[in-house]
């Protein structure tokens, strides 16, 4: 890994220094595909959405819709190839990162915008102590010495409530629980206080007990500091739990946009309202569990017109032939819902009928 | 990994059948329909025990001593009955796959036992453990790595036929494979089709198709859709109940999605750490926990309903589940217990109804291993 110099790497941008203002993040019309031997595989197909300061973005689908290669597409840590990105703009504080060159990227990934990943096993290096890999966001992004990122690193363990930080920085990333480990994944991220955080499924891995700890954690410290945070799910109960707003994706676009409370009451689109069926509720006990019919699309050949038609019960001759581009809701006398879109073409019927 | 296990293990545990006692078993079949008798008038099919599993811990590589033991499970006793589903919930850890490995007989026993139709299936071995092993049978977590890659679907869901020939005579095993397909609700065209030209919910129909073969009493169904995706898990939920009806069967299933355990199981118990702390029927679990363990457990879950957040009681356990090799003394969960007294320590709580509720008729009186048993109402504490 080169080191970047340390005098041109001082994290010193913060808000308002840039010319360009806007959203903390916006994406716009962002396609990504991927190139394999059966085909092209269109992962992200279109899509929009904003994330402002100290604003939770749950986004909502199953495995194959995209989300996370959305995530990696802001991160900057899609593989290209076999990844392309064919169009589409990211802008960080109105900035398009998709143009930056890759040393202007490299000091934005970790210092301003850092990601927190499913399975911490996984994405710690085993043969390195956690010390040693928090500390290093300090030394590569802001050239402390090894014993300046230590010290810093056991406040970090410490602020995300690591009991015996300080006889712990030199242990293993094995020697840790599940829930400790998770824990470390989130100290990293923020490390250099970073203005969006991207979870990725942070407690698909962990259980209930954990799990609750864990978000706790993320949504505190997501207040002090306020972050922007993206947090990537299928577990419906989390997002009800720490979003303000929700996308739900599904192969690849996202099919409906709402905040939070609404898009629990009122779902605007087929596949959400099947989603809120699917759960098991008190009083459907011993009947059979409404089921979304059907498998996710493949994306090497996602259906014509709306690619959600071949499960839908609702779906029309219009939904097999034309494509429902992601249109805002309103009220059924035509007052504006902030904030709401669907990609139906019955969307009316949906959230009125 | 397994030879010195079974090496240290106590000799009482080992499953110690004399060929007499195999003999007995087969000639007679008359207490074999007797047994049956027992079960249609409402006996358990399955009682489990004190069921016991010690993983012994060893040092030395030539001469090996037994340091310690993974308590992995540590006492455990249940019913089932038959057509009856059993929910098994708790944390990673807390010994709820190591109960199904002993049920299938795929661990032994350190001590305890288990009941099939009266029988003790921990002592049994030979052609009684292979007749036995037939009524009960495994779906498994991952669709993913518990098909063979190499096998035809075909070939998987007719392997059973192999060790049981007498189920299906050879001619017959393609058309009951094909039927078997078509009950699980794929197209039994598929049948000469590999693992990998199938979704996830379709490889798990397969390997419930697999576990049906034989037409078993007993499913033991360990996570069987927490590796699918939400709307495809409604789906297999629903097949699963729909089989249980058709066939008649009995399921233990274990998972960790509570909203799911409750929607199919007639009864939950509810194990931490190697033991049970709570059983009773589905409304008492959820609705009248009396074990702290519980509550915390469905505190802890998400609701998936927006307005529920700002006013929800949660109960934040700190800590992690300790180390089942060195358990608390006394109760195990005192150690993140916000009631934890001294008592705690020194006396280890027994599963069984609390006192204050013996005799009355209160939902609360439901079998729960702890000292200060009460109820409080978690789910709906708004």
């Amino acid at each position: 890994m080169t080191i970047i110099d340390p005098t041109d790497a001082v994290p010193a941008q913060r808000p308002g220094d840039h010319e360009n203002t806007g959203p903390l993040l916006e994406v716009r019309d962002l396609h990504v595909e991927f190139q394999t031997r059966e085909g092209v595989v269109k992962a992200v197909n279109g899509v929009n959405y904003t994330v402002d300061s100290g604003e939770t973005l749950a986004v909502l689908g199953e495995s194959g819709s995209g989300k996370s290669v959305t995530a990696q597409a802001i991160m900057g840590i899609l593989d290209m190839p076999p990844a392309r990105i064919p169009q589409g703009e990211i802008r960080f504080y109105g900035q398009d990162m998709l143009t930056m060159g890759a040393e202007e990227r490299r000091k934005l990934r970790g210092a301003r915008i850092a990601m927190i990943f499913q399975d911490a096993l996984s994405s710690l290096n085993p043969v390195l102590s956690v010390g040693f890999q928090l500390g290093e966001m300090f030394r590569v992004h802001q050239g402390m010495s090894r014993k300046q990122a230590k010290a810093k690193s056991i406040e970090l363990m410490d602020r995300v409530k690591i009991p015996a930080a300080a006889a712990r920085v030199n242990d293993y990333p094995h020697q840790f629980s599940g829930g400790m480990r998770q824990r470390i994944m989130i100290a990293m991220a923020l490390a250099l206080e970073p203005d969006l955080i991207i979870a990725d499924e942070p407690t698909t891995a962990l259980d209930v007990t954990v799990q609750a700890q864990v978000m706790d954690l993320l949504a505190e410290l997501q207040r002090e500091y306020r972050m922007g945070l993206i947090l990537i799910t299928h577990d419906l109960g989390v997002v009800a739990d720490v979003a303000d707003k929700i996308a739900v994706m599904y192969a690849g676009r996202i099919v409906e946009t709402a905040p939070v409370h609404e898009l629990y009451k009122r779902p605007a689109h087929p596949y959400t309202r099947g989603l809120l069926d699917s759960i098991p509720r008190l009083d459907q006990k011993g009947q059979e569990l409404y089921a979304i019919q059907g498998l996710p699309p493949n994306l090497l050949k996602v259906p014509q017109g709306c690619a959600f038609n071949p499960r839908c019960d609702k779906a029309q001759d219009i939904c097999r032939t034309e494509f429902p581009p992601l249109v805002p809701v309103t009220e059924a006398d035509g007052t504006e819902l902030p904030g709401r879109a669907s990609a139906c073409h019955f969307w009316k019927e949906t959230i009125h009928g | 990994m397994a030879d010195p296990t079974k090496a240290d293990e106590p000799q009482d545990a080992m499953p110690n059948v004399s060929d007499v006692e195999v003999a007995e078993v087969h000639s007679e079949e008359e207490a074999v329909a007797a047994l049956d008798a027992n079960v249609e008038r409402g006996e358990p099919i399955l009682q489990v025990r004190n069921l016991v599993k010690h993983f012994p811990l060893t040092q030395g590589i030539v001469i090996k001593r037994q340091i310690g033991a993974v308590k992995a499970v540590d006492g455990v006793s249940f019913d089932l009955h038959q057509g009856e589903t059993l929910g098994i919930v708790g944390e990673s850890g807390c010994g709820k796959s190591t109960v199904a490995k002993l049920l299938m007989s795929l661990e032994t026993a350190t001590a305890g036992e288990v009941f099939y139709k009266g029988q003790d299936i921990t002592r049994l071995s030979g052609r009684a453990l292979k007749a036995v092993r037939r009524n009960i049978q495994m779906i498994f977590q991952d669709p993913y790595t518990s098909l063979n890659p190499r096998m035809t679907v075909g070939d998987i869901i007719g392997e059973p036929f192999d060790i049981h020939p007498e189920v299906a005579p050879k001619g017959d095993r393609r058309r009951k494979v094909m039927d078997l397909l078509d009950v699980v609700g794929l197209n039994p065209e598929y049948i000469n089709r590999y693992p990998h030209q199938f979704s996830g919910g379709q490889r798990q129909r397969i390997g419930i198709a697999r576990g049906l073969a034989l037409n078993p009493e007993i499913i033991i169904c360990d996570e069987p859709v927490s590796a699918l995706d939400v709307s495809v898990q409604a789906q297999v939920i629903n097949l699963m109940a729909r089989l249980q009806d058709e066939f008649n069967l009995s399921y233990i299933f274990i998972a960790h999605d509570l909203s799911i355990v409750r929607h199919i199981s007639d009864r939950v118990g509810v194990m931490y750490l190697g033991k049970m702390a709570e059983v009773g029927t589905d409304e008492q679990i959820y609705e009248y926990p009396t074990h702290p363990y519980t509550q915390a457990l469905l505190s802890a879950v998400p609701v998936p309903d927006p307005e529920a957040r700002e006013h929800r009681d949660r109960i934040i356990l700190t800590g992690d589940v300790p180390s089942p090799a060195n358990p608390p003394s006394g109760c195990r969960f005192r150690t993140r217990c916000w009631k934890a007294q001294d008592k705690c320590a020194q006396e280890e709580p027994l599963l069984a109804i609390p006192e204050r509720f013996k005799g009355s008729d209160t939902p609360a009186a439901h079998e729960s291993a702890c000292h200060f048993a009460e109820v409080k109402d978690v789910v709906h504490a708004a």
